[in-house]
Formats: C-alpha cells, sequence, structure tokens
C-alpha cells in the first residue's frame, strides 16, 4: 500500500555474544502510514530500541548484525542501502530523537553551531540563512531567549530544554518520518506534557509521521491513533488504539493494561503478570508469553502462533484467537 | 485521635554547595526548606513531586543517613535529633528503607542469605540459627524461594531483586518503612507485583509506610494520604480522594493534568506549565510556585504562604487561600 512511509516486514536483528546469538527482535512486522503517530509500547528489553536502530540504520556492529527481514522506506529497503545513502537519509527522511538528550548533542559544540551544522549538511543554505532558520526552530519548539541559547552549550540547559533542541534539530530539515525512542521517560510529568503537546503540534502542522516508543500506555493513549505491542522481540497484538484498548486481544495486552494503576478507577487490588520477562531468545519453542500466561493451553508450548488478522482489522499472535 | 508514630516538624537541609564556578558567592541549596507532617500508625502517606524537589533527602533525613540543617523529628513521641547514640540505634531498627535501585543497593559480593541476615547481626538479634530460619521465612514472605538464598544479587531480575531489598527492610521487624521510588525502576508488570506485596506485607505486619514516588498514579492506589512537594516544601496534603479529586494549590492541579491516562477516550482539562523548575539553590522570592502559576498575584511575588487548613484534613500553602481572595 502507497500509504505506507515505512514498512518493516519479518525483521531481525541478532547480536553475537559469548552465549551465542541473541535475537533482540525476531521477526518483527509494522508499519506507518503517512501523518499518523504509530506508538509502540513493550516492557525493557522487548527490542524497542534496536528496532528503532535498525530503521535507522544505526545497529552497532559487531556485535549486532541484521540477519533477516526487509525494511521498506517509501517502498526503498534500507537492510539493503549503503552506509552514504543511509547517511542522506538520516538526515533527509528520518530523524531520531533520544532518551536521553545528552548522549546525542556534542557536549563542547555550541547548540547554534551543532543545529547550523545539522542544517547546512542537508540543505545547500547560506550560514546566515542557516542561522536565521536555527532560530526559527528553536522558536517554533517553544523555546524562549534564542539568541542566548544558540551561544550556550547542552550542559546549561535542562533536560526538557535539550530535548526541545534535539526535536528542534530532528525537525530543521522537514523529515518524513521521526523515530522517538521514550523522548519523555526521563522527564518529570510537567515537562513530558509539554514534551507531547509539541510533538502533537509539529505532527498536525507539519504532517510528520511519528514512531512514537514508549512503555508507558498513558502516553500512548494520549498520542497514538495505532499501536503496536510488542513481547520478547515480536509484536503480539496490533491495532487502533480505541480497540486494544477497549478490547484487547492478547493476554499480554490485556494484562499489561490491567496491571497499570489508572487515576480515576480505584482498583482495591492491581492486576499482576505472574513471572519475569524473558531474555530474548530464552523460550525457544511455541509462544513466547507460555510460561505467564493465564490461558495457555497445550499447543501454546509447542507452536509458535503467527501475527494473524481478527474480524476487525486488528493483528493478534495467539492461539486462541487463530481459526484451527 | 490516633497515635502519631512520626511526626516531622519544620525540617530543613541546606547543602552547602561548595565551590561554584559561576556564581562569585555560592548559595546553600535548599532541598528541604521547612516540611512538616505526621504519620499515623498503619497507614501510607505518599509524597510526590516532581525531580530534586527534595523527596529523598526528606526520607534520607528520616532514617539519619543526613543530618538535618535545622527542625524537629519525633518518633514515638522521641525527638530522634536529641537521642544519645545507643538510642538512635535502637530507633534505627524501628525505621527501615527500600531503595529505589535494586542494582545499586544490594552488596554484588554477598549472597541473598547475607544481606538479608546482615541487619539482624547489625542490631544483634537471635542467635545464628534462628537469624537462618529467619531468612527462610522472609524469603518466602517475599514471593522468594528458600534455594534462592545461597544466590548472588545478579542472578535475579529487578523485580526479585527489590523483593530481596524488601525482605532486608523487614528483617529487624521494624514499625515504619520508608519507601524511596520502590516500583520506579521497574517494568509495568513487575511493578503491580511489588506494590500488592506492599500492600500484603502492610496488612500482615501492620507497617507503616512513607512512600515516596514521582508516578501520581502508583501513589494514589497505594496511599491514605498525600503530600505534594515544591522545591523542598510541601505545598499541599491532603486525605487521598480529597486530594486527587479536589485539587487546591494550582501545581497540584497542573500535576494532576500532566499524568497520561491510559484511555483514549479520556479528555481532561489541559493545564500546560510554562518553564522549568527553578534551581534549588536560587528558589524565587515568595511563593515558589509563582514563576509557573497560571493564577499568579503580586503578593506571590514577596510573601512566602503559608499552609493552612482549608478543609478539615486538607492543608495548602497557596495565597489564593487567603481569606481576602478566596478566588479559584
Ligand atoms: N549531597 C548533596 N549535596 C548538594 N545538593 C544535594 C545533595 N543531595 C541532594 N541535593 C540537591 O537537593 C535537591 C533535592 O534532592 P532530592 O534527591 O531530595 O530530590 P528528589 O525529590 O528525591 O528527586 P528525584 O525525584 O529526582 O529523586 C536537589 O536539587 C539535589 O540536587
Ligand atoms: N549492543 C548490544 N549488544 C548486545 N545486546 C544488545 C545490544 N543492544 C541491545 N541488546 C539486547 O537486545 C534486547 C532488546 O534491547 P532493546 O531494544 O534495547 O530493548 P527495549 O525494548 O528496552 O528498548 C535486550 O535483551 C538487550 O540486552
Ligand atoms: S498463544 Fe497461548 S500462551 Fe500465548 S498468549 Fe495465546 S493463549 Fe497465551
Ligand atoms: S501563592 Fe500565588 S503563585 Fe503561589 S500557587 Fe498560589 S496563586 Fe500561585
Ligand atoms: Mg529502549
Ligand atoms: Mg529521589
Amino acid at each position: 500500500m502507497s500509504n505506507h512511509v515505512l514498512e518493516v516486514n519479518d525483521l531481525q536483528t541478532c547480536f553475537s555474544s559469548k552465549e551465542g546469538t541473541i535475537p533482540a527482535v525476531n521477526g518483527i512486522t509494522f508499519h506507518v502510514d503517512a501523518g499518523e503517530i504509530l506508538g509502540i509500547v513493550g516492557e525493557s528489553g522487548c527490542g524497542k530500541s534496536v528496532t528503532s536502530l535498525s530503521v535507522m540504520g544505526l545497529v552497532p556492529s559487531p556485535p549486532g548484525n541484521i540477519n533477516g527481514g526487509e525494511i521498506l522506506f517509501n517502498g526503498e529497503d534500507l537492510t539493503k542501502a549503503t552506509e552514504k545513502r543511509m547517511r542522506k537519509i538520516r538526515g533527509n527522511d528520518i530523524a531520531m530523537i533520544f532518551q536521553e538528550p545528552m548522549t546525542s548533542l556534542n557536549p563542547v559544540y555550541k547548540i547554534g553551531d551543532q543545529l547550523m551544522e545539522g542544517i547546512r549538511i542537508h540543505t545547500k543554505l547560506s550560514k546566515k540563512k542557516a542561522y536565521l532558520q536555527a532560530v526559527d526552530m528553536l522558536e517554533l519548539v517553544g523555546l524562549s531567549r534564542v539568541t542566548d541559547l544558540m551561544k550556550s552549550y547542552p550542559h546549561q540547559l535542562s533536560g526538557g530544554m535539550r530535548q526541545r533542541v534535539m526535536i528542534a534539530m530532528a525537525m530543521a530539515c522537514d523529515p518524513k518520518l521521526l523515530i522517538a525512542d521514550e523522548p519523555t521517560t526521563a522527564l518529570d510529568v510537567t515537562i513530558q506534557k509539554q514534551i507531547l503537546n509539541l510533538m502533537k503540534n509539529l505532527n498536525e502542522k507539519m504532517d510528520t509521521a511519528i514512531m512514537l516508543i514508549t512503555h508507558d500506555l498513558g502516553v500512548v493513549a494520549e498520542m497514538c491513533s495505532r499501536i503496536a505491542v510488542m513481547y520478547s522481540g515480536k509484536v503480539v497484538e496490533e491495532g487502533s488504539v480505541q480497540d486494544i484498548f477497549r478490547d484487547p486481544k492478547h493476554p499480554y495486552t490485556k494484562g499489561l493494561i490491567d496491571s497499570v494503576p489508572d487515576m480515576r478507577v480505584k482498583k482495591d487490588r492491581l492486576y499482576s503478570i505472574p513471572g519475569n520477562v524473558p531474555k530474548p531468545g530464552a523460550i525457544k519453542q511455541g509462544c513466547a508469553f507460555a510460561p505467564r500466561c493465564g490461558q495457555a493451553f497445550s499447543r501454546c508450548a509447542k507452536e509458535t502462533p503467527e501475527l494473524l488478522e481478527t474480524d476487525n482489522g486488528a493483528k493478534v499472535r495467539c492461539w486462541l484467537h487463530h481459526e484451527q | 485521635m490516633k497515635s502519631h508514630l512520626l511526626e516531622v516538624d519544620d525540617l530543613k537541609k541546606h547543602f552547602s554547595s561548595g565551590k561554584s564556578v559561576f556564581k562569585k558567592k555560592s548559595q546553600p541549596v535548599k532541598a528541604v526548606d521547612g516540611v512538616s507532617f505526621a504519620v499515623q500508625e498503619g497507614e501510607t502517606l505518599g509524597l510526590v513531586g516532581e525531580s530534586g524537589c527534595g523527596k529523598s533527602t526528606t526520607g534520607r533525613m528520616l532514617m539519619r543517613l543526613i543530618e538535618p540543617t535545622a527542625g524537629a523529628i519525633h518518633f514515638q513521641g522521641k525527638n530522634l535529633l536529641e537521642l544519645n547514640s545507643e538510642s538512635v540505634r535502637s530507633m534505627r531498627k524501628d525505621i527501615q528503607m527500600i531503595f529505589q535501585d535494586p542494582y545499586a543497593s544490594l552488596n554484588p559480593r554477598h549472597r541473598v542469605e547475607r544481606i538479608i541476615e546482615e541487619p539482624m547481626i547489625v542490631h544483634h538479634l537471635g542467635d545464628k540459627a534462628t537469624r537462618k530460619k529467619k531468612v527462610q521465612e522472609l524469603l518466602e514472605i517475599v514471593g522468594l524461594n528458600s534455594f534462592h538464598a545461597k544466590r548472588y544479587p545478579h542472578q535475579f531480575s529487578g523485580g526479585q531483586r527489590q523483593r530481596i531489598g524488601i525482605a532486608r527492610a523487614l528483617a529487624v521487624e521494624p514499625k515504619l518503612i520508608i519507601a524511596d521510588e520502590p516500583v520506579s525502576a521497574l517494568d509495568v508488570s513487575i511493578q503491580s507485583q511489588v506494590l500488592n506485596l506492599l500492600e500484603d506485607l502492610q496488612n500482615e505486619f501492620n507497617l507503616t509506610f512513607l512512600f515516596i514516588a514521582h508516578d501520581l498514579s502508583v501513589v494514589k492506589h497505594i496511599s491514605d494520604r498525600v503530600g505534594v512537594m515544591y522545591l523542598g516544601k510541601i505545598v499541599e496534603m491532603a486525605d487521598r480522594d480529597e486530594l486527587y479529586n479536589n485539587p487546591k494549590h494550582p501545581y497540584t492541579q497542573a500535576l494532576l493534568s500532566s499524568v497520561p491516562i491510559p484511555d483514549p477516550d479520556h479528555k481532561q482539562e489541559e493545564i500546560e506549565l510554562q518553564g522549568d523548575i527553578p534551581s534549588p539553590s536560587e528558589p524565587p522570592s515568595g511563593c515558589p510556585f509563582h514563576t509557573r502559576c497560571p493564577h499568579v498575584m503580586d503578593i506571590c511575588k514577596s510573601v512566602v504562604p503559608v499552609s493552612q487548613e482549608k478543609e478539615k484534613g486538607h492543608n495548602v500553602a497557596c495565597h489564593l487561600y487567603d481569606d481576602q481572595h478566596m478566588a479559584i
């Protein structure tokens, strides 16, 4: 379908280690439509960051390697792109913001210089014009006293300001897709609100598609139109935000939603999923969720379910929802 | 009236910031700047607030891990700050702490049995055989197995390590547990396991909790009463439902409206605060919240609002509730 900005099919990204090969992303399939915000949720270690690094062509290699599948960006398979081509795409077409903006800002350069350099790599603007665009971008993301800010170093800014600068940098080249990996996890809730509102505005005004990665179901419910729920390197359920919150099909999704305290509802006792999140690749056979699933039956431990479409267009990876 | 297990009165901690590269004269960091509250036996008092507002510093002063700059802490009627070292030691047994980071708070070189036994040794409780037996019991109480005793912390997951930290805190049969962000580092599905465990233990052993966290949903779930901190001060304190249903302080209102609700159909009133939290070394004059407050008035910039009881058990420190401007 031509509406897909990004289409990831059966992607496999592994890391080699002393204990063997770790399938961090183990056959993940999803797509992002033009102009939408797709949420990717899952608990730590389920492969969210490795997925985004794979799309950006930034998986550290070695030890990492894309072992299979395809990443189609506007139809072009990025797993086959050269490093030169990827560099071009990273600046012009796909941008990324991370959980800790300090790691992606260079501490020894002034904010203004970093922003202008980013702009000048990807456009042919003169220094003067790049300066003006940088100032505009900083104002667009809601920063004030921007001429002073252009002259400051990253450590002189607060976490929220740094994340705004990162977003300004990401948006400076008007990307078609923004990958935001836990962009507000390190921020306080009132600052998180500012950043989420900012991302929503940019999505609406500039029509940038966003792939928003988070473990926070509240953030997903507020921001996204569609979600993909990940467990152990795979998507286990995918659908519209409304469908998934109202009527989750996969036992893991259901457990996750029931586990979070909701300020508006009084729950005497929280539901809790028994057991622990497995290490990637630890479960070799059957459904990866089977050891923790209250509804598991004999087939679950033996055969791995596929991610299949259900009647309402959502997709689920669970034997309970598959016709025999 | 029920007895107060803990009473904290005008507690302060000002850290001298030492050498400062940027400023001529270095200002002390007013991490905690006049905090007062009381905790009843068997209840859970939640303390919420954003990063750096002084929650952990408050907890650590109660544990006497940090010496307060000023103020009083009464535990079971005795002023902890005036006790001699022997009495402090026995008091310490009654107050235990659970930490946010189960990785950093357990000694990686010790087996779990040693970690849990340690506080009993420190407080001279029981002989070796009794302590061994107690360790086994505690492991079971927190949902681990007796064979876990021989393992090292790195062999456990985050949630299991937090259980070990809880077993260690319970080992000396404390009355008060200060839990500083005990579930913040855990995944959602593990977080609910640990919250349920804490509630069960409270019922079983009549524990009193001071529960420190930044997650307002978690705090609402677990607390009986809640205090909201901003820049080293408690700006509002009330019974849990009263605070969440009828927040009076503009900061509490903004905080509550900022929490993302896990329900796509939920439309909430948006209060987006402008600007950042000021530095506690240069707190604003007057009301500490005036630089971000949507209702700021002239008086707020110069006069510090004092906490006053506006409804039964509901205290708020804000000039909007001074008698001459009952506005909101
Ligand atoms: N030893 C210290 N020396 C100097 N300043 C300190 C020290 N410990 C804490 N502070 C400062 O005191 C303030 C309050 O810190 P505290 O750790 O109590 O915050 P908190 O509310 O627990 O925050 P968080 O949610 O991030 O854990 C902060 O500004 C912090 O930087
Ligand atoms: N550079 C790396 N080397 C080895 N293993 C890695 C590396 N990066 C990630 N992993 C492993 O891949 C799995 C998925 O990680 P990640 O995508 O970061 O999870 P999350 O969903 O929390 O973002 C984890 O088990 C992690 O330990
Ligand atoms: S396939 Fe079986 S084990 Fe897996 S989620 Fe469905 S019911 Fe549970
Ligand atoms: S005292 Fe003034 S500035 Fe402070 S919270 Fe109340 S209205 Fe706002
Ligand atoms: Mg990650
Ligand atoms: Mg803290």
